[in-house]
This record gives C-alpha cells, sequence and structure tokens, in this order.
C-alpha cells in the first residue's frame, strides 16, 4: 500500500514539474513552416538572439500549411508564412489573404523574378530540381544519365528511383509539368511511374539517403539536401544531375516567405521577413543550407553551376499557384496510396 | 444485474447517485463531441462526400484495412497460443523470462518498430548485408503490406498472449484428466478442453488486436501501406476536412461492427467451473525433444519483436549519419511527455470515476447508457478524434485552438475506457456494506465514499491510471495534429526525425521512451499479478 501511494505521489510530482507553456501567448510571433525545421529552425532562433523578438513555429509540409492557413481564414494564428516553393504562396495570394510588402524589402531580392508581381511575397533563396544520383548503382545496373525527367518511365528505369510525392517542392514541379506539358501528358507521366514502381519517401532527405544507400539508383529532389550529407562525409557515392534542356525536371523555384494580412503584429512580421533578406540569413542560406542566396551581396555556395547556367525551363513562378489542381491530380494518380 | 447489485444500489446513497450521473453526463457530453463534428463534416460534403465514399480508391482503403486487420489477427493468434502455452503449461527453462522478453514488444511503440524494420529489412539493410556473401546483393525492401503485416503482427501478439495466458494457468485440470480417463490424446486434450476454455480469453485478445489494427497509424504510416488512418491522415492533414470526416465515419463504422460481432460471439458458452471441491494447480508437460524446438521458437518470437528494434536503435545511436540541426534537450521531451501524459492519466481517472460507480452500482437503464456511450474512445481511433477535435476549435472554439487542454480531452476520450474498466472492476470486489457501515457511525455519503471506498479501488484506480499514462507516452497521431505549436514530445521528435532521416535523432529519444513505457509496463502487470 505505500508502495502505491509513492507511485501516485511520484505521479502528481511529475505533473507539477511540468508547467503549461504560455498558452497562445500574443506577444510571441506565430510562423508556419512548409518548410523543414532542420533549414529554417537555426535561422529563427538567430533572429530571436539578434532582435528579441520571440517566434513560435508550426512546421508541415508546404501545402498542408498553405491548406490549414486557407482553412483557418481570419482566425488564423499565423503572422508569417514560409513556404517551400512559389506555388503555395501564390495560392494564398490568390485567396488575397497576403500583406502588401514594402518596396524596399522587396527590392533586396537581385532578379524580379524571384518575387511575387503585385509585391505580396518575396523569395528567400533559390534551388533547383535534380536527379540526384549514385553512379556506381547506376553502372551497376547500365544505366545511362537521364536526358528528361519523362524518361524515368522507361522500363530500364522499373523499381530504381524514388520521389517524395506530398513534397511541396514536387507538388511545384507537378504544377510545371502541367503548365509546359499540359494536363494529360503529366497525368500520364505520373501513371507511368507509378506503373515503373517507384519508390515514394516522405521528404527529400530519406530519397537522398536512399541513394546513398543503394536502396535506388535516383531520385528527385532539389539540390541541397546532397551536400548536408557530403559535409559529414566527402565519399559518399551521390552526385547531382540536371536535366539538361530546358526540361521540366530541372525547374529553378524559390522558397519565399509573406506576411499574412490578419496579423496582429505587422512590425515584427516585416522584422523577421526583412531579417530573412538580410546578409546574415542569406549567409546562413548559402553556407549552411547550400541554396542559391537571391539578393546580390551575397556569395552563392561554391561547388555549383552558377544560378544563371542552369537550362531551367521558361515558365513564371506566379504561374504556379494551382496548388490544388496538382495536389488532387497527384491524388487521382493514385501516388499516395 | 444480479440480486446483489440491486441491493447495493438501494443502499447507494440517492444524493451521491445523482452527482454522480451528473458528472457523468458532463463526462458523456464532452465525449460525444467528436463523433457529432464527424457526422457534421461528412454531412457537409454532400454528394461530393457520397461520390468520394464510392470510388474505387476509397473501396480498396477498406480492403487493405480489413486485410491487414484480418492477417494480423491471425498471425498473432498463431504466434500468441503457442507462445502462451508453453511458458505456461511446459516445463521450457526460464519460461517467466520468455513471458516477460515477449511481453516486452509492447512497450515498443509501433511506428518505433516499423522505422526500425524498414530499415533491417530494407533493400540494402542489415538482413542484406548478411546475405550479401550468398550473392543477394539487393533484397525488394518490406514496404507496403508485408513490412505493415510484421510490424502491427509483433506489437499485438502480446494483447493475445497476456490474457490467454492467465486462462491457461486458470482452466480446470480435473476436466484435463476426465477427458484423458474418456481416452483422449494430449491434442485431442487441448483441442476439446483446453481450448475451448480459453475461447474468452482468446477472443477478447482477437479483439484488442483487430482494434489496435484498425486504428494504428504509425505502422501503416511508416510502411507506406494505404489503410485508413494513413488516408485519413493525408486528407486531415492538408486540411481537406469533408474528405477526411467521410473515410473517418466508415472507420468508425467498420470498428463498432466488429466490437458488436465479438459481443454476440461472447455470448455463447460457460466456460467456468461448476463442480465443486477445489481446482487445483495445473500439470507441466514435460517438453522432451521438444524443447529445442520450442527454445527456437521463443527466441525467434523475441529476436525479431524485441532484440531488432533495440539494436538498430543502438547503432543509430553509436553512428550517425548526418548530423540534424535541430536542437531538441532531451529534458525538455521528456518533460514534455511525462507531463502531458500523467495530466491526462489524472484528468481521465478523475473522469472515470462516477462512471465506474455507475457501471459497478447503478442498474438503471439511463445508467447503463451513460455508461456505454463514454466507451465510445474504444471506436474512435486517435487519429479520428483527433481530426473531429480541431473542427470542433477550429470552427466554433478558438480558444481551445492548438492548446494544450485540447490535446488532453483528445486523449482522455480515447483512453477513458481503458479507466473506466480497470476502476469499475476494484468497486465492483468492494461490499457496499462497508460504505453502509461508516454512514451508520455517522460519516456523510462523500465522506465515506472518499475515505471508504476510494481507498479500497486505489489498486484498481492505480492500474487504470498507469494503462492510461503508458498509451498517451506512446501515441502518435493524436499528438501530432492536437498539439500546440512547438510543444514537442518523444514521439512527436521520433517522426520528425524519422520524416528527414535524420536517425541518430531518433535513437535517443526512441530508447528514452522505451525505458519509461517498460516501468508503466510493470506497474501494471505487478497489479494484475496481485490480482491473481
Amino acid at each position: 500500500m505505500p508502495k502505491q501511494r509513492s507511485i501516485l505521489f511520484a505521479l502528481v510530482f511529475a505533473l507539477s514539474c511540468f508547467i503549461l507553456p504560455p498558452v497562445m501567448a500574443d506577444d510571441v510571433l506565430t510562423v508556419y513552416s512548409g518548410r523543414n525545421e532542420s533549414l529554417v529552425g537555426p535561422i529563427l532562433a538567430q533572429f530571436t538572439e539578434d532582435t528579441s523578438i520571440e517566434t513560435q513555429t508550426l512546421y508541415g509540409g508546404t501545402s498542408a500549411v498553405a491548406n490549414q492557413i486557407l482553412t483557418e481564414g481570419e482566425n488564423s494564428p499565423a503572422d508569417v508564412f514560409i513556404a517551400q516553393d512559389g506555388g503555395a504562396l501564390g495560392a494564398l495570394a490568390a485567396a488575397g489573404m497576403l500583406h502588401k510588402l514594402p518596396d524596399a524589402t522587396i527590392a533586396r531580392v537581385a532578379n524580379p523574378a524571384f518575387v511575387s508581381p503585385d509585391g505580396v511575397w518575396t523569395g528567400l533563396s533559390g534551388r533547383a530540381r535534380v536527379f540526384v544520383y549514385n553512379p556506381e548503382a547506376l553502372e551497376e545496373q547500365g544505366l545511362e544519365l537521364p536526358n528528361s525527367i519523362l524518361d524515368l518511365t522507361g522500363e530500364e528505369w522499373s523499381g530504381l528511383v524514388g520521389w517524395a510525392p506530398t513534397n511541396a517542392s514536387f507538388v511545384a514541379n507537378v504544377t510545371a509539368m502541367r503548365v509546359l506539358l499540359g494536363e494529360e501528358e503529366t497525368a500520364d507521366w505520373l501513371a507511368g511511374m507509378i506503373a515503373n514502381g517507384v519508390n515514394a519517401y516522405p521528404k527529400n532527405t530519406p530519397i537522398v539517403q536512399a541513394t546513398i544507400d543503394g536502396e535506388v539508383v535516383g531520385g528527385l529532389v532539389n539540390h541541397y539536401y546532397l551536400f548536408r550529407f557530403l559535409a559529414e562525409d566527402p565519399d559518399i557515392s551521390a552526385t547531382l544531375h540536371f536535366f539538361p534542356g530546358g526540361d521540366p525536371g530541372a525547374l529553378i523555384n524559390v522558397a519565399g516567405a509573406a506576411i499574412l494580412k490578419s496579423t496582429d503584429q505587422p512590425n515584427e512580421a516585416l522584422a523577421l521577413v526583412d531579417y530573412l533578406l538580410s546578409d546574415t540569413a542569406q549567409e546562413y542560406f548559402a553556407q549552411s543550407t547550400y541554396e542559391y542566396p537571391l539578393v546580390a551581396t551575397v556569395e552563392p555556395p561554391v561547388d555549383l553551376p552558377a544560378l544563371a547556367d542552369i537550362e531551367t525551363p521558361e515558365i513564371d513562378l506566379s504561374d504556379l499557384a494551382d496548388l490544388q489542381g496538382a495536389l488532387e491530380m497527384i491524388e487521382e494518380s493514385g501516388a499516395l496510396d | 444485474m444480479n440480486g446483489h447489485h440491486r441491493q447495493a444500489m438501494s443502499r447507494w446513497h440517492v444524493g451521491n447517485r445523482q452527482v454522480a450521473q451528473i458528472i457523468s453526463l458532463a463526462v458523456v457530453a464532452v465525449v460525444m463531441i467528436p463523433l457529432v463534428y464527424l457526422i457534421i463534416g461528412a454531412v457537409s460534403a454532400g454528394q461530393d462526400g457520397i461520390d468520394y465514399l464510392l470510388r474505387a480508391r476509397t473501396l480498396r482503403i477498406v480492403g487493405n484495412s480489413i486485410g491487414l486487420t484480418a492477417a494480423v489477427t491471425l498471425c498473432a493468434t498463431a504466434i500468441a497460443i503457442p507462445f502462451a502455452w508453453l511458458t505456461s503449461r511446459s516445463d521450457l527453462p526460464g519460461r517467466r523470462a520468455w513471458l516477460v522478453l515477449g511481453l516486452a514488444a509492447m512497450v515498443i511503440p509501433s511506428y518505433l518498430t516499423a522505422v526500425t524494420y524498414a530499415e533491417a529489412f530494407g533493400p540494402k539493410g542489415i538482413l542484406q548485408s548478411l546475405l550479401e556473401p550468398f550473392g543477394v546483393d539487393r533484397l525488394p525492401g518490406i514496404k507496403g503490406f508485408p513490412g505493415a503485416a510484421l510490424t502491427l503482427t509483433v506489437v499485438t501478439f502480446p494483447y493475445i498472449v497476456l490474457p490467454v495466458h492467465a486462462a491457461l494457468l486458470h482452466c480446470d485440470r480435473s476436466l484435463e484428466e476426465a477427458g484423458q480417463s474418456l481416452g483422449l490424446n494430449r491434442w485431442g486434450v487441448f483441442r476439446q478442453i483446453i481450448l475451448p476454455q480459453m475461447r474468452p480469453a482468446l477472443s477478447t485478445g482477437m479483439l484488442m488486436t483487430a482494434l489496435y489494427c484498425l486504428s494504428d497509424f504509425g505502422a501503416v504510416a511508416v510502411m507506406h501501406f494505404n489503410a485508413f488512418t494513413r488516408a485519413i491522415f493525408i486528407q486531415a492533414e492538408s486540411f481537406r476536412m469533408d474528405k477526411a470526416s467521410v473515410l473517418a465515419l466508415l472507420l468508425v463504422g467498420m470498428t463498432l461492427v466488429l466490437l458488436l460481432m465479438q459481443s454476440r460471439l461472447q455470448l455463447r458458452g460457460r466456460h467456468y467451473r461448476i463442480g465443486t471441491g477445489a481446482s487445483r494447480p495445473q500439470e507441466i508437460l514435460h517438453l522432451g525433444k521438444w524443447k529445442i524446438p520450442a527454445l527456437i521458437f521463443c527466441a525467434v518470437v523475441v529476436f525479431i519483436g524485441v532484440v531488432i528494434p533495440l539494436l538498430v536503435l543502438f547503432s543509430w545511436l553509436a553512428g550517425h549519419r548526418i548530423t540534424d540541426p535541430v536542437q531538441a534537450p532531451l529534458t525538455l521531451l521528456m518533460r514534455n511527455t511525462v507531463g502531458v501524459s500523467a495530466a491526462s492519466a489524472l484528468a481521465v481517472s478523475i473522469a472515470a470515476f462516477p462512471l465506474a460507480l455507475l457501471a459497478a452500482r447503478g442498474s438503471s437503464r439511463f445508467n447503463r447508457w451513460l455508461v456505454h456511450l463514454a466507451y465510445a474512445g474504444n471506436v474512435l481511433p486517435g487519429i479520428v478524434i483527433a481530426l473531429a477535435l480541431v473542427m470542433f476549435a477550429s470552427r466554433n472554439f478558438l480558444s481551445f485552438y492548438q492548446t494544450l487542454p485540447l490535446l488532453i480531452i483528445g486523449y482522455a476520450i480515447r483512453y477513458l475506457p481503458f479507466s473506466i474498466g480497470a476502476t469499475e472492476s476494484a468497486f465492483a470486489q468492494i461490499d457496499p456494506r462497508f460504505e453502509e457501515a461508516a454512514r451508520s457511525l455517522g460519516l456523510s455519503a462523500w465522506a465515506a465514499l472518499l475515505r471508504i471506498t476510494a481507498p479500497l479501488a486505489r489498486g484498481g484506480i492505480l492500474a487504470g491510471l498507469a494503462l492510461v499514462f503508458l498509451n498517451v507516452m506512446k501515441e502518435l497521431p493524436t499528438t501530432l495534429i492536437l498539439r500546440p505549436i512547438g510543444f514537442r514530445t518523444f514521439a512527436t521528435r521520433i517522426w520528425s526525425a524519422y520524416d528527414e532521416a535524420f536517425l541518430s535523432s531518433i535513437a535517443l529519444p526512441g530508447l528514452v521512451l522505451i525505458l519509461v513505457s517498460a516501468f508503466a509496463l510493470a506497474i501494471i502487470l505487478r497489479r494484475e499479478k496481485a490480482v491473481d
């Protein structure tokens, strides 16, 4: 009996150690991030350290978070939305939910293609869609590098390719394909990939891991994930292939940020967006996450081809706003089953 | 209801009963929120919802879930019966140790087991590297049905072992002897005497396994097997609430059918002693030449269920792949996990108390209905409760949205049945005359309840508390969807690390979670032993 009582005491003690965190603290800037915590968590912490503005962040997939903001509408607790691609930002812009950014903020970005045409969102960093592959596995299987993303439905690639069908960058890539190739050809490509036994992963990092392990020969990812692995071990067998000739598989997209109209902290929200475009943050993106900085004053990562040298398809990023259409097409294809 | 209960009811103070009914009514009202919002969500989908329900892909999800549940229940039973028998009725060396090691598979959450299996049995995993010398340079991998079925079989078979093991220990030996004297061989005795006696225990265990399969999210999500819970999660995560509600209602319906089927089966037959005289301890069967195969069987079960997950976790702990830039101090995770689990366990115990009183002592139709409704958590998988509560808070009760109280309410609805069950059985064992005596000595009705009955029921209440604590700590989908922004637990940490393939970040939270769960399970099992 005394033992039972002491267990009860232990439970009550454990409970009393647990102070409920401030529920919906009003003075904290709420960020909804469609980008992984491993990519933006460190720079958000740095922001708080430099400005004393506290933040709390909800992490999720970009399309999921965009949908969540759309559903929450006026009631959304979010002040700032950080997205993995321009399409999701475009979807919120189309719904009229984004606050206009000052010209001075927008002007930081060197290339006007990487900000919203009506100034409601800004790009933060550039990234290219690539085919990451394992050269040893490629040789073992007697394969040659594909010239186009469309070649991956070929029988020789059966069961050897990885993708992340719920990932926003992939969704944006599918959106670009719908714009460039049309509905039918894109749907056929999705169906062809599935019929070819494509391996699904939750996100990009697991695809790179699987490529290094030889679980797949290669996969469709953003360019920067590989560099994390190379930083740990330069000898791993994996490298990047940029599809040539303006192929839809070589899309250049941006990660970006926007301020919600419903924010109750417009000044702090703007401070964060400006901070993310500051040299400090842009250098962080170039050096720690291996992305392309978008301001002229910061050098891109050395091991990468210049952004201008990548043969990206000709497409306007603001044309990629039909997130829902792409999501539905992916779902209908059976890629999520 | 028998005469004893009716008598107890009449003695039970009217004032107490009404208070218990009012509190119970309030609890049941909260428990009903998810169902109400699911129905609203599904109805608002209208014709789209019906189209969605009838498309081939939705029907395939139904097939997937039924197939997985059936396969896992059969496999788990096939493993659990010999395992329970060997550890209760044979002279297997180290019986007790094998039993404990086998049950240990229960404390590893399904998503953790699944993650380790995906690694161990993957195309280039540990199994493949062992087969490399034999010229196997790549395996097909186990994602999909095989992986989901393997994982769930391993984590659920203890739910069958526990009741069957207990039943085997309590079988009536004289029946077996009678069978033998009438010419049955050992197999005949097992089939015709022992098996029928353990049928209630077996069907309870199988039902728990089937319910677990239908409601589990972690294993099917990791293994990319499109069962209901994963499909609902994909829709709910993107806030497509009407589609998610349609799927969720369908799942609730299936679970309900399963429960009704089982209660039909349970009503048949009588399996207890009716003869006079004491029942004697069981005969221990000598395995003889079967000893080695039996040992190998137990070793394989324990190896797959417990050793492989632990080995993989330790290997991740030892050698990291890439450094995770996310800092999540273990002490913070521990504080959040233990704190929210303890708070939920306490909340559930308090809410269960009046309902357990009604269940044990109230016999009116109204009381029975209240108790039945309070058991709704049994048919509401965690993902379904979470989905409904998000609709509830984001649409009508915004001040609850993304708050800890809402998360705790979610857990409470899910695990209330565990606590009611444990507390009710403790109340049922207490003679109401104790309370009566206290009243006659001048205590008020409430004082008698709190000073006499509650302390006597302490063991059962505590067992319920520990059971809820254990389950909340391991819970994944409700936590993922309902947690406040920035709130991390062991489960969410493991999930996000898995999502980004930071395998080394899974190891430490995973191992600590297993350790704490093992501690909670030890409390529960000790209590069960004490009851025996």
